[in-house]
């Protein structure tokens, strides 16, 4: 058993055991701290983030099966891991100057970041049953209390109850769906899954799979089981919510497109009619619902509805192309909500944060810069052409065709021109509309993150080579 | 010396654009600084452009000015114009700085803003021309929906957000179709290159399908009938010089991809088909005339208008003959220059009276007699007097039409005398009659309109009298598209007959 931790064999690990020893280390620096230095500690634990970033990037390539072949490293892994941490960082850092402003700087805020997310790439590493849950209920954990974190704040304890709820009932019913799975086959590893289930799969079994594609598309917050999304994205403190739409998707739907292609290949039309059906009605929802918002968090939570019925489409196709194409789009798709976000928490008027669209009138005369960021991130994201979030809905439709689901890649391009709708709704008030008073000035951090993620929405159409080839491959050590 | 001038001249605006973002503050200056850099970076990329057409053989049918470089794995960018694409290029470069001519005075607020917008619109347009990969060529055609939303939305008029939604919106919702028929032709052909497409034989039923989803991209964007009521809101709305880009470049999108794609990609689709085209030109020709001369605001008239003389375009392209083919090009050229024209002298009198409504005006001929001269040309030229531009393209589409069609060429022809009804109409109105007291006090055209309207009477009257030289740069790669689409047709024929033969030869079921 000693071979077990071995350097050589943890080397793979290394970004979790930075993000593990990291968040160990900064609560024992913030409680010695005392509540001195809290910003700092955050500051710290974003270092954290950025560390464990660059580990990844230092793993050697290949495919490293680790604990048994509990966990695997491949390019898939890397990539995943890549875009959390990168979606954690940026979340951590636009939340800085909010916890500053709204004297809500506590240690616990960053440490709880760096626990969430080493659940979040142990959830992609994992390749059996026993480890998706654990690192599934590491990340849950932690999020439930950020959700909560201004617990002085009913709106915030509320929605942090709500997810806390919903949150254990969906875990309930994928240990249920694992413990059916684990019972008609009598494993719980990915692979030998895949063979026990290679000639086809019995009704126990395929009750099994609903049950776990149900706890996944809960987290994912797909159709029908988004219901909690749009009161915890309203609830939660802002920068939480940022850190709700941008890290944890990417985490759950990485461990959903792993499970259904490395759990069960041989059952692919029993389940590919279930991500079907959940990808049409989250695009369908997500482009209606959020037409009658008025507050801008609540139609961020449609949006990213919408959005995770796009990138689910990628997964019906059940192809490499499919997972090339969910990748992508996670990738733009967190570029651009972390932008939104960025615009969000500098809605800031009088001393108070504020969340209506109607707020933002006249922001094109007001703060030009600001709105013209915004302006891209919205059209990106309605996937108009030739900003990023065109590209992230042409490769999963492309998959789509390919695959022959052409019902679905027409409901698809229906839903986003209804869609592209209530973000022009957005542009209009900036743009078209009289001016509101002005905002206060945004924080610097801020004006990074929008001018980065803002860069890089416009300027994928120039250089997507990078994230295509990445991509690709990570696609491909699926198959 | 070999330098990539297409992309020189596609990009060039964008430079300009961004030169103009760098202008801080928005003093009189600024909008100044704004405005001259706007000019002048339209006409560089003008006069750059004309480098192409002297250097351009228009003997060969092939692609011409070719760069390639490789891009998204399965799109490169690739570009490069030929006969059919190069006038629109041309046509684009040369109206922009018209555009920015006719903004000079009339946009007063955000002038920083709108001169980036309509740079940046000039980079997609003629990208969209010149663009020689289908994913490219999408990037480009839909890109210019963000810029023109707002160019309508912030400058349009009372109802600017209802018909930019509207456009946006309309447009969008074609496009998204034609997208996915992009991804089905790459799946099958293994590419999105637009010369390597164009060699490769589509199958049946995908080109049914396909061509049917390029027409509802190309149908909106033209438009055609019963798609067209974006148009009319859209019109109405703008500001003077965007109506003029709409009129002028957007709609010869869809015709340019009819010409582009529909036809050569599609063959046998667009011959079975072309019953329908001709169904719904016809109605366009004839209904939108009729709607036109029941309009009481200036611009709606000329954008009911437009709408039948792109009827004539639609005709002329699908009836797949040398003379129909020529014929829509050049209304397209045609159609551009004198509307484009139209719309600008709607332009004087609003800037002056701030009102397009017909009955407000009435004898300005009196007041304006180098106004009335300038209107007269274009009115008669949209009526298709012999001796304009306009006569040459509907005369050509209609003899083109009347060789495979003649109740469709008859009806069409109606519309010619419907148009001459409702321009006259509209000329008498506002030019001659009595001199209306409310717009007594009004001015003639000054010398910045002078200039503006000096190169579109031009070339009405000198392409109208000489059409030579336009029809010739197009001529050769017209004759290789309908020779490649006429064995395309031939062959689908052949094996229909074969399979009807193959059908007859099977034994009769002995009846019991």
């Amino acid at each position: 058993m000693t071979e077990l931790v071995t350097p050589e064999i943890m080397q793979p690990l290394l970004p979790e055991l930075v993000l593990a020893l990291g968040a160990l280390a900064m609560l024992m620096v913030g409680v010695a701290w005392r509540d001195r230095h809290d910003g700092l500690v955050n500051v710290l634990c974003a270092l954290v983030l950025a560390a464990a970033a660059a580990a990844v990037l230092a793993i050697p390539p290949g495919r490293q099966a680790l604990f048994g072949g509990s966990l695997v490293v491949d390019d898939y892994a890397r990539f995943l891991k890549l875009l959390t941490l990168c979606g954690s960082f940026g979340a951590l850092v636009i939340s800085l100057d909010y916890l500053a402003l709204a004297r809500q700087q506590k240690f616990e805020y960053g440490a709880l970041f760096l626990l969430s997310t080493l659940g979040m790439l142990l959830l992609i590493s994992a390749n059996d049953l026993v480890a998706l849950y654990l690192g599934l209920e590491l990340m849950s954990l932690s999020l439930y209390v950020v959700a909560a974190f201004e617990r002085d704040n009913a709106r915030s304890a509320e929605a942090g109850l709500k997810y806390f709820v919903l949150g254990a009932l969906s875990s309930g019913m994928l240990l249920y769906g694992a413990s059916l799975i684990y019972g008609f086959t009598g494993t719980v590893s990915f692979s030998r899954i895949a063979e026990a289930t290679q000639t086809g799969a019995g009704i126990g079994l395929v009750f099994g799979l609903v049950f776990l594609f149900v706890g996944f598309c809960f987290k994912i917050s797909a159709v029908p089981f988004h219901m909690w999304t749009p009161d915890v994205y309203e609830g939660a403190p802002t920068p939480v919510t940022a850190f709700f739409a941008a890290a944890p998707k990417v985490a759950a739907i990485a461990v959903f497109v792993r499970a259904a292609m490395a759990a069960f290949p041989g059952i692919g039309h029993e389940w590919q009619q279930i991500v079907v059906f959940v990808s049409i009605a989250s695009m369908a929802l997500g482009s209606f619902a959020a037409i009658g918002q008025r507050n801008i968090k609540r139609l961020m939570a449609y949006s990213s509805i919408g959005h995770m019925g796009y990138a689910l489409v990628g997964l019906a196709a059940g192809t490499s192309e499919g997972v090339q194409g969910v990748l992508i789009y996670m990738a733009i798709y967190v570029a651009m909500t972390l932008g939104t976000f960025a615009v969000i928490l500098s809605m800031r008027r009088d001393g108070q944060w504020i969340e209506t669209i109607s707020d933002l009138a006249g922001l094109s005369r007001t703060q030009p810069t600001m709105a013209f960021f915004l302006g891209v991130l919205l059209f990106s994201l309605a996937g108009i052409p030739p900003l990023a979030g065109f590209f992230a809905k042409f490769y999963v439709f492309l998959a789509a065709i390919k695959a022959g689901l052409y019902l679905l890649a027409v409901i698809g391009v229906l839903t986003s021109v209804i869609g592209a709708y209530y973000y022009l709704a957005i542009v209009k008030t900036m743009y078209f509309d009289e001016p509101a008073k002005r905002f206060e000035p945004m924080p610097g951090l801020l004006r990074i993150v929008l001018g980065v993620t803002g860069l890089v929405n416009i300027l994928f159409f120039a250089y997507p080579a990078p994230l295509v080839t990445a991509a690709t491959a990570a696609a491909k050590s699926l198959f | 010396m070999t330098w990539p001038i297409l992309s020189v001249v596609t990009f060039l605006p964008l430079v300009g654009a961004l030169f103009i973002m760098l202008v801080r503050g928005d003093a009189p200056f600024a909008r100044g600084t704004a405005r001259w850099v706007a000019l002048w970076t339209t006409l560089v990329t003008f006069a750059i452009s004309l480098v192409l057409v002297a250097r351009f053989d228009p003997a060969s049918p092939e692609f011409q000015f070719v760069e390639k470089q490789s891009w998204l794995g399965i799109a490169n960018y690739h570009m490069g114009v030929d006969g059919i694409s190069l006038p629109f290029v041309i046509l684009t470069t040369g109206l922009m700085p018209i555009c920015i001519l006719a903004s000079w005075t009339a946009i007063q607020n955000r002038v920083k803003e709108y001169m980036i917008a309509f740079l940046v619109l000039e980079t997609l347009m003629v990208g969209t021309f010149s663009a020689l990969d289908l994913v490219l060529f999408y990037l480009f055609f839909e890109g210019g929906l963000i810029p023109m939303f707002l160019i309508i939305g912030v400058w349009g008029g009372p109802r600017r957000v209802y018909a930019s939604f509207k456009f946006f919106l309309y447009t969008l919702l074609g496009s998204v179709l034609m997208l996915l028929a992009i991804m089905a032709m790459y799946w099958n052909a293994g590419t999105t290159d637009i010369p390597a497409l164009l060699r490769h034989g589509f199958p049946l039923a995908l080109q049914k399908w396909a061509w049917f989803a390029f027409l509802a991209s190309f149908a909106v964007k033209l438009p055609m009938w019963p798609v067209h009521t974006w148009l009319p809101d859209a019109h109405v709305e703008a500001p003077t010089a965007g109506s003029v880009i709409l009129a002028a470049i957007l709609l010869k999108m869809g015709g340019y991809g009819f010409l582009r794609f529909s036809l050569p990609m599609f063959p046998v689709a667009s011959h079975d088909f072309a019953p329908l085209i001709f169904t719904l030109s016809v109605v366009a020709i004839v209904y939108t005339s009729l709607v036109a001369l029941m309009q009481e605001d200036m611009k709606k008239l000329i954008a009911y208008s437009s709408v039948a003389h792109m009827g004539f375009v639609t005709m002329g392209i699908f009836a797949a003959t040398t003379q129909g083919v020529a014929g829509g090009i050049f209304q397209m050229i045609s159609h551009g220059i004198v509307s484009a024209a139209l719309f600008l002298c709607v332009g004087v009198v609003y800037d002056r009276m701030h009102t397009r409504e017909i009955a407000f005006y009435g004898g300005l001929v009196n007041r304006m007699p180098l106004y009335a001269f300038v209107f007269m040309v274009f009115t008669l030229a949209n009526v298709g007097l012999p001796g304009t531009s306009g006569f040459i393209g509907e005369f050509l589409s209609l003899i083109g039409t009347f060789r495979i069609n003649i109740p469709v060429a008859t009806l069409a022809t109606l519309g010619v005398i419907l148009s001459a009804a409702y321009a006259l109409w509209l000329y008498r109105k506002i030019v001659f009659g009595v001199l209306k007291p409310t717009v007594a006090g009004i001015r003639d055209i000054g010398w910045r309109e002078a200039v503006i309207f000096a190169p579109l009477v031009a070339l009405t009257i000198l392409i109208g009298v000489a059409p030579k030289p336009v029809l010739d740069m197009s001529a050769a790669s017209v004759a290789q598209l309908l020779d490649s689409y006429g064995r395309a047709v031939k062959a689908a024929a052949a094996e229909e007959s074969v399979r009807d033969l193959a059908r007859i030869d099977q034994p009769v079921r002995p009846v019991r």
